[in-house]
């Protein structure tokens, strides 16, 4: 039992958890903080695993064509906003099944990636780091959140910007007002369907670029598992966090350390029931929900359908 | 009056095929497009395809006996469709069947045809649980099914490997295996899934379970008080629940019934044996996409069982022609592609003759006002 507690405390104290776990975190956040805004207009979009391996691919595609990284960026965002269109278009104009068109685009869009890569083989490399000074040396967290590759430090203005457009803009304010109450915002004179479509692109435009953190800021190459059910953790964090982006990002951290102590346990050597270990992301995750899920109040309408005249 | 009515039906019969026939073709023409564009030739995948699922000796037999699983999956996930409920772990839960099949099959033992009759419950038993867990999440702590059911697969998953590395649990003892090899006991001859010899195919009895599974399901939620309790909660849930149909109760036994039926797949993969499910022996990656596969065609399906049963054959014959592909020079995945083309594609003309219905409906209305 010594061993263990001694084993826990070598582990957190032990820097390279801290920065797997803010990688991991990131990259998680990258998504979340789309699936939030389009589960705040009242959309279940559960093709957000879709739109980042989509991001992930075609921004490596970008890369090995272009050979330049920022480039591969615009790339990797249109990945993720095409795979956005087919959702929305398809679920919010011809008012398909959301989940039976995510869930459709999740397995085409994998097939598709897996089918190309084989095809070209894209050649990929990761980001150089970027130090910022005093902050990185700040002890423990410092190398974490500061000391990363440049493609991390996009979160830092993604997550303002999410907050800003969903809280204090009109166009925020339409877009809640569209997930708690579609038919008075019908009525009061708001596209419905219409908001719910940007609220899909805006969660293809952050996963796209989350795909691309994903190549470029942490794994450094691309295959068809390297999202491997990540973006289903990302809704899992959505919905941990009560649907605000203080709790998403809370939840995102929370997932990300069950997915970083699977590697600083065998990193440091610790020998633990490999399966185990495996499945700890996903048993935290539903443990995490079990606890949290129904404490938190979901946007009225969410996963709902909205045609006018229908109620 | 009636002449005009009809016309107008004969028109939407020939909009629905007509579109259909649309959406087919591009999701066909695009795949093409691709294969051409990554430097392959479409027409010699099209006669792999068809070579390997039905063409070459023996084939369709493979064919038959791979849509049997992916029918008795896609037979329960049309279960819990038709409840309201989104089950997408079937991968898991088929695997979690399997397992239980395997293990109470060579503990409890016995002659051939019980024995087989104890893998099959186990099996569906086995699934049924895993399916239980995310019913228990749903309706006691409000967990959104479509996570917890697609979390499950993973966990699922790490938990067979678990046992198939324990000897206590389902791993073969040490003479049975080669020494590394994460493999279960083989299911003695006697106890395996009977085939019939038709024509030099052979069918495993399991297809004929499958096809009569997909009837039986079909009749139950269209003519029993149960079936139509099931609709009922899944179109309406607060009207089902003011005429007294228990959210909990229906809803739970349909996820469960859905998971049992993917465990059931399990169960008939590992005692039906042969057709790339491996050797009568359970593997760590032994569902094989079976699971992703049932879902789909359940989803093409449209929630009804009897539809099910042509498309699981379509799907199956993409799965057993995907292996003739390779030799073509072109990736086998393309069938993947294909098959994501194709359901996008089956989505679209509903959808469009949904809005075109409404549209009349209100130009009517208009007229009238």
């Amino acid at each position: 039992m010594a061993g263990l507690v001694e084993a826990i405390i070598d582990i957190f104290s032990s820097e390279s958890t801290y920065i797997n776990g803010a990688l991991f975190a990131a990259f998680l956040a990258f998504a979340a903080s789309g699936e939030l805004v389009a589960e705040r207009a009242g959309t279940l979009n559960i093709s957000v695993e879709g739109m980042l391996l989509g991001g992930a691919f075609t921004s490596a595609i970008g890369y090995h064509i272009t050979d330049s990284m920022l480039l591969a960026l615009f790339t990797g965002v249109a990945g993720g906003l095409i795979v956005a269109g087919v959702q929305a278009e398809m679920s919010h104009r011809l008012s398909a099944d959301q989940f039976v068109v995510g869930l459709t685009l999740n397995i085409l869009v994998f097939g598709l990636a897996g089918f190309l890569d084989n095809e070209i083989q894209p050649e990929t490399k990761l980001a150089g780091k970027w130090e910022i000074p005093l902050l990185s040396d700040i002890p423990i967290v410092g190398q974490a959140l500061f000391g990363q590759r440049w493609p991390f430090y996009f979160l830092y203005v993604l997550l303002p910007l999410t907050w800003w457009a969903l809280f204090r803009t009109r166009w925020g304010l339409e877009l809640r007002s569209v997930g708690e109450n579609p038919q008075s915002a019908d009525v009061s004179g708001i596209d419905v369907n219409k908001r719910r479509r940007q609220s899909i692109y805006y969660a293809g435009f952050t996963s796209g670029m989350g795909g691309w953190f994903l190549i470029f800021g942490q794994v450094g190459l691309f295959e068809d598992s390297v999202v491997g059910g990540r973006g289903f953790i990302a809704i899992a964090a959505v919905i941990f966090g009560g649907w605000t982006l203080r709790g998403t990002v809370a939840g995102c951290v929370i997932f990300a350390g069950a997915l970083s102590f699977r590697l600083s346990v065998q990193g440091l050597g610790y020998q633990v029931n490999s399966e185990l270990l495996q499945s700890l992301p996903f048993i935290v995750t539903l443990v995490g929900m079990a606890v949290f899920a129904h404490r938190v109040r979901a946007p009225a309408a969410l996963a709902q359908p909205f045609i006018r005249g229908l109620k | 009056m009636t002449a005009p009515r009809t016309t107008t039906q004969g028109t939407r019969l020939g909009e629905w095929i007509g579109l259909y026939c649309l959406s087919v073709l591009a999701a066909l023409v695009l795949s093409a497009l691709l294969v051409e564009a990554t430097g392959g030739d479409w027409r010699p995948v099209v006669n792999a395809l068809l070579d390997g699922s039905l063409r070459k000796p023996g084939r369709w037999g493979e064919t038959l006996g791979t849509a049997a699983p992916i029918l008795l999956v896609a037979v329960g996930t049309i279960v819990s469709g038709k409840a309201g409920l989104i089950n997408i772990g079937q991968e898991g839960q088929l695997l979690v069947g399997a397992a239980f099949g395997t293990y109470f099959g060579f503990l409890i033992g016995g002659p051939g045809p019980f024995n087989l009759v104890v893998i099959v419950l186990f099996g569906a038993l086995g699934g049924g649980l895993w399916a239980g867990v995310a019913a228990l999440l749903k309706f006691w702590r409000d967990v959104p099914e479509v996570l917890s059911t697609l979390l499950l697969v993973t966990v699922g998953g790490q938990l067979v490997a678990y046992g198939l590395s324990q000897s206590w649990l389902l791993l073969a003892p040490l003479g049975d295996r080669g020494n590394r090899n994460q493999v279960s006991k083989q299911l003695p001859k006697d106890n395996r899934l009977p085939r019939l010899e038709v024509f030099g195919n052979e069918i495993p009895l399991a297809v004929f379970i499958a096809i009569l599974s997909a009837i039986v399901i079909s009749l139950l939620l269209a003519r029993t008080v149960w079936g139509f309790r099931l609709r009922m909660l899944g179109r309406n849930q607060r009207a089902a629940q003011r005429s007294g149909v228990s959210r909990t109760g229906y809803g739970a036994s349909a996820l469960m019934i859905s998971g049992a039926f993917a465990g059931l797949a399990g169960a008939v993969m590992f005692a039906g044996g042969g057709f790339a499910f491996g050797n009568y022996q359970l593997v760590p990656g032994f569902a094989t996409n079976i699971g992703w596969t049932g879902l789909l065609v359940a989803l093409v399906a449209r929630e009804k069982a009897l539809i099910a049963i042509p498309v699981a054959f379509v799907f199956a014959g993409l799965r057993t022609g995907s292996s003739f592909v390779g030799a073509t020079g072109v990736e086998g995945r393309i069938t993947d592609v294909i098959q994501g083309f194709l359901v996008l594609a089956l989505l679209v003309p509903p959808a469009v003759m949904f809005l075109r219905d409404r549209g009349r409906a209100r130009a009517a209305a208009g007229e009238r006002a």
